[in-house]
Formats: C-alpha cells, structure tokens, sequence
C-alpha cells in the first residue's frame, strides 16, 4: 500500500515540476497556484506513505539510502511549501521542484535493504536527530536554489546580458535575503542534530566522536556553513560569495548524505546501508 | 448624420519646421479654438498640438464643406503654401477610421516612442482647453471620454507602457532588480545636468527619499537640492559619502573619471559589502569602467543603457500588436453608437409633434368646458399624456433598435414622412428625397 502511495507521490511531484518549469517561463499565477496544491497533495501522500512504513519497521523509515533520500525529497517539498506561503518567492518553486523529482527518482534506484529491527533506533534521540537534521538540509537546499538563482541575475546584471529569466528572477537583494534566512535557521537545526548525534554516540558506543567518515564530513559541511554565518555577520558577506558558499556547502550535504553512504565504510553503515 | 474627421500632420508625415510654425500660428495669432463661430460647417471642434503633432478633430453635416472650410484654415495658418505641398503633410481620416486614429494617438501607439505617457496627459489637457472653450457637444465629449478609457485599458492590459525606454526609466529599472524596493535608500546625484533632473524626478516616483547633490557650482547644486528636498555635499566629500550611498547618478562635464578603481574598491569593507549601483552617463566617462569587477558594485554608462532601451523596443512592438487589437475593438463600438445618434433627431421631432398636439387639443377642450375643477384638469392632463406616451413607446423602440443597423436612415426617414415631421436629419439637404427613393424600392 505504502508503495502505491509512494508513486502518486513521486508523480504529483513530476507534475508540479512541470507547473513550476511553465512558470518559469509564462508569468500565469493560476500555473502557480495549481502546481502548489498539486506538490501539496503530494507531501500528503508522501507522509501516509512514509508513516505507514515507519510504523511497519517501527522506527522511521530513513535507514536505508532510499529511504533516507525520499524522506529529504519530503522535508524538502514541504519545506519549500511552507517558504512560499510565508516568503512568496514564487519562481523559488521552479528551482526547487525539480530538486525534489531527482531526488525521489534516485531514491528509486538506490539500494534498499531492511536491516533487522534494532533498539537502538527506537530512541527519541534518534527521530530528533534525524528530524533536525533533514529540516536543516532541507533549508539548505533552499538556500542552494536561492544561491543558483542569485549567481543566474547577478550574471544578467553585471555581463548586461539579458536573457529571458532577466524578468522572472527577483531582485538580488530579495535571493539574498532568503539565502540569509536559510542560513540561519537551518545552522542551528543542523547544530542540535549533529550535537545530539554525537551525544547519542557516546552514549551506545562509549565515544562521541569515532572517527567514522560520515562524521567527518558532516563536521566539514558544518565548519562550511558555520563560516558563512560569522562571515556574514561579522564583515558582512553577502551576494556572490555567499551564494557560492551556499551552493558548496549543498554540495558537501549531499557527499556527506549519500556519497559517504554508498562508498564509504563506517560507522553509521552499521544502520544506514 | 454627423460625421467625425480628423485632419493633422504628425511627425511621420511633416517635417520639424511645419509642425512649428503650424504649432506656433495656433498658439500666438490665433487660437482655432476661438475661429469655430466662424466655420460655419463644422460643429464641434477639439484641436491637440505636441512636439510631434498638430491635430484638428472636428463633427460636421457636410463633409466637403467643412474640410474646405478647415483646409482654408491650416493654409492661412501656413502662411499659404502650395496645395500640393499641404496635401503632402496633412491627413484625413473620417468615421471609424478617425476613431482609430484618436484611439491610438491616446494609448500612444502613434507617438514617435511607442508607449510613452506623456501624450495622454497632452489630449486631455487639450480636451480641458476645448471644454473651456465650449467647442466640443456631445460626440466629441464621449469620444474624448472613451479615449482615455481605451489608453488606461491598453496600459493595463498589455505591458506596452512597462518597458523602460528613456535612460532614466532604464536605469531606475535596473537599481530596482539590484535593490527590490527602493525606499530605504540613499542617492547621489553627481552633477545638476538636465539628465540629473530627469532620473532624480524617477528616483523620487519610486520612492527614494534621501538624496544628495554634488555639483562644482554650489548655486545649482542648492536650486536642485530644494526641488529634489535632498541635501547638498562639497565635490571633495563624494568620495566619503560612498559609505552611505547605494545608488550614485553621475553626469558631469569632467574631462577626467570622477570616480577611480581604488577608490571604491577601499569603501567596500567600510560599507560591509552593502551592493552599490553606479550609473554614468556622462560622456566623457564619469567612474572607472574597471569598478564593474568588484564584487557587489554595479556599473552601467550610458551606451548600455541604450542597450537596454533598445532590447526593450522590441518587446514593444509585439506588445503594440495587442494594443491595436484593442482599439479597433474600441472604435467598433463607439461607431455603432453614434450611428444610434442618427435616429435621435426624429425621437426627438416625433415627441415634440405629439407634445404639441397633446398642448394644443388640450387648451381647446379647456376653454370649452370652462366649469372643470382643477383636479379634473390635472387628471385629463394626466390622461393625455400617458395615451401619447403609450402610443409613441413602439415607434420610439422600433427606431431605437433599427439604429444599430445600416438601414437606419431608410426608417428614419420614414418615420419622418409617416408623420409629416419637418425637423429632420438632413440639413445638408437630401437624405429626405434619398429616403423617398428608398422606400419607393420597399414598396
């Protein structure tokens, strides 16, 4: 069952896709409006889903690559669905839709074993670990589609070439504003997630910190991130810099996600294969 | 029937010197506003003259008459040219097609940059004139009126008009894909040209609130500051504003950039990065082409602004074909109402007939019942006058409803000769007899 909601979920997705792709390119508000309800209908399908399979494995379902890669491909449209509704940056949906569809086609083609039932997910500290932290990705990712499309206008802007997104893309100031915003929500969830990690750690494996690639990385991705902000807060950093970071930073989320999964033996491939 | 004609010459079809003097005859000997007492063929009269236009739109009865009667006027106004070289300036367009015209001169699809708004504003306030003056009834009323609704409908149904094709529109457009909005920001205005002016009145609409003027001359510098409520800074001190500022407008007469490399380059960490947008327009150059690569600044001359206007023009033309689309549905429409104008001469003459008749038996049947109480009079009043109303309701909707079509002048005159009414429409003569042929056909 959880499988058939699976696919209305990724289609939903396809078509909102394709609605946000013509709203790039025609400035039609009710495109707009019927590819919001439609990614809308698809998070709800998504979380039955999603559920239903947590409830069956009886922890949250994010243990196996595809699972974990699906699971971000829901934090992320909801998120952005929340964004829109508070921010209204329309044209931010044509970025990060598609975003979405990758993400669910790829988690597809991942591998996607059950590993045996074991208590050691079953803890609250894990669903806060890995909640925070898929929301704090999931912001980045925003923040990553702002970084694009930023880099995209100030190209316009300074080579004085005008391409035809010229007038759909917002201001610069406006996609610096949202990067901002991602940034600092998402590095403070990101910080609980990963201190909660490490405290999690120490506690089932006697060591917080045990030299395993993925935590490696993921302290990488925070060093990154934690730089933009003081940067940003300090010198004032902003608008092509920034933009870049944040697309660099995106990039180290996803090796530390999935890269470290697949190729990297460690620790946490003990549970995430 | 009334027609409407326009006769003119635009800056397609006359050269600079035509237009002015035409222009300056108008304005200086005599306006023709006040000559139509004595154009005794045209009735309503409304007359528009722009840089780029001189234009008569006149109704009359009889076409021939009164386009002689214009034509002797513009060539007095000339100073009597050849006909010829007049026919070669001057337009003439009649019924729907002058409509059109009136409809795209007002939504600025005939002006010499397409979509600019200043000529609306130039015709009404040419209407007011006309107003004042009391030359124009009731064609020339509603059509005017129709005018500026089919221009606000063109405006904001096609993005004819939202398409920067002045520098200092281009350049307000550009600080707002920079900026968002521009309300909390500070501009310098380098210079007190005429250019200045022209971008700081854009700035101001937008709403810019803080501005400051450097200029050599501290005089006009102040002159500009008042108009503008800015404040004045020693050409020295620019290069301390660029802390401040977010927008700087620059056009002097400098021989010598203003603004060099280094200089901006300096300020940015003082400024934390904060975008700055430059724009020059002053030829020489005014800033350091090179600041362009510094990141978070901003530099536009004046050649790519061109590039913008002329990228924009474009965008334009297409948007001008669903303009015209609009005005000649338009015009369709306000034709079709005043052909019903046609038929109301002979409503009208109908009514006062039996309005007469009514008075007339009325009076008679008064003076030989001298004995009736005055609420017997009243209700024998009343009772006339609701049998006239009921018997004349049919014919009156009858006619009003034939006024849509082409036949109307046929029922018209019709009507007049089935009751023998004398106040026809045609005063030019023969649109009685032209109706007895054609009901002799119907017969």
């Amino acid at each position: 069952m959880e499988s058939v909601f699976l696919v209305i979920a990724t289609l939903c997705y396809c078509l909102g896709t394709v609605g946000y792709l013509i709203y790039l390119v025609r400035d039609w508000t009710p495109v707009h409006r019927t590819s919001w309800w439609i990614l809308f209908i698809g998070v709800i399908f998504h979380g039955i889903s999603f559920a239903l399979r947590s409830f069956q494995e009886e922890h949250l379902a994010v243990t196996s690559s595809a699972e974990a890669l699906s699971f971000f491909a829901l934090v992320l449209v909801s998120t952005y669905l929340i964004v829109q509704v508070r921010l209204q940056l329309r044209i931010l949906g044509s970025f990060v839709s598609p975003l979405a569809v990758i993400f669910m086609l790829a988690s597809t083609l991942l591998p996607s074993h059950i590993i045996p039932k074991s208590g050691i997910f079953q803890s609250g500290w894990v669903v806060l670990h890995v909640s925070t932290l898929f929301l704090a990705n999931a912001l980045f990712a925003l923040a990553f589609s702002a970084g694009v499309m930023y880099l995209l206008q100030e190209r316009h802007i300074k080579h004085k070439s005008f391409g035809y997104l010229y007038n759909r893309l917002p201001s610069l100031d406006r996609l610096d504003t949202i990067n901002y915003f991602c940034l600092i929500i998402g590095f403070p969830l990101m910080t609980v997630g990963l201190v909660v990690g490490f405290a999690y750690a120490g506690n089932i494996w006697r060591s917080p910190w045990n030299w395993d690639p993925k935590e490696i990385f993921a302290l990488i991705t925070w060093i990154i991130y934690a730089i933009l902000l003081h940067e940003r807060l300090t010198v004032g950093w902003r608008g092509r810099r920034a933009a870049w970071m944040a697309i660099f930073g995106f990039s180290l989320v996803l090796v530390t996600f999935l890269g470290v999964n697949l190729f990297l033996k460690g620790h946490h491939t003990v549970f995430v294969r | 029937m009334s027609s409407i004609i326009v006769v003119g010459m635009n800056h397609k079809t006359a050269p600079v010197e035509v237009r002015e003097q035409l222009a300056l005859a108008c304005r200086e000997h005599v306006n023709p506003l006040r000559l139509l007492p004595h154009l005794d063929h045209v009735d309503e009269l409304y007359y528009l003259s722009t840089c780029n236009r001189v234009e008569f739109l006149f109704t009359c009865q009889c076409r021939d008459e009164a386009l002689r009667e214009v034509g002797f006027l513009l060539n007095k106004h000339l100073g009597n040219p050849s006909t010829a070289d007049l026919a070669s300036y001057v337009y003439t367009h009649e019924g729907l097609e002058a409509v059109v015209h009136l409809f795209r001169v007002a939504s600025s699809l005939d002006s010499m940059v397409v979509g600019e708004p200043q000529i609306l504003g130039q015709i009404k306030s040419a209407y007011r004139e006309a107003t004042e003056c009391r030359t124009v009834g009731v064609i020339l009323n509603r059509l005017l009126h129709k005018a500026f609704s089919v221009a606000k409908r063109v405006r904001s149904e096609t993005s004819i008009g939202s398409h920067a094709v002045s520098i200092s529109y281009a350049a307000v457009e550009l600080a707002r894909k920079i900026f968002g909005t521009l309300e909390e920001k500070r501009v310098l205005l380098v210079g007190a040209g005429e250019m200045v002016e022209l971008a700081a009145e854009h700035f101001l609409s937008h709403g810019v609130r803080h501005m400051t003027v450097a200029n050599r001359t501290l005089e006009r510098a102040i002159d500009l500051a008042r108009q503008f409520k800015a404040n004045t800074v020693s050409f020295e001190h620019i290069l301390d504003t660029l802390k401040n500022v977010d927008i700087v407008l620059s056009s002097t007469g400098s021989p010598e950039p203003i603004l060099r490399y280094q200089d901006v380059r300096s300020r940015m960490r003082e400024r934390r990065n904060r975008p700055i947008f430059f724009i020059d327009i002053a030829v020489p150059r005014d800033v350091d082409p090179r600041i362009n690569q510094i990141d978070n600044v901003y530099l536009y001359d004046i050649d790519d602004l061109q590039g913008i206007i002329d990228l924009n023009r474009d965008q334009r033309k297409k948007e001008a074909e669903r303009a015209e689309h609009i005005v000649a549905e338009e015009a369709l429409k306000f034709v079709t109402w005043l052909h019903t104008l046609d038929v109301v001469p002979t409503i009208v003459a109908l009514k006062n007939k039996a309005e007469a008749i009514r008075l007339g038996e009325l009076r008679r049947t008064f003076s030989q019942l001298p004995h009736l109480t005055d609420r017997d009079r009243e209700s024998l009043e009343l009772l006339t006058r609701s049998i006239v109303k009921k018997l004349l309701h049919d014919p009156i909707v009858f006619l009003k409803k034939k006024a849509e079509r082409e036949s109307r002048q046929t029922f018209a005159d019709f009507t007049q000769q089935l009751f023998n009414l004398e106040d026809g429409t045609g005063i030019c003569g023969s649109s009685l007899t032209e109706g007895q042929v054609d009901v002799k056909r119907i017969k």
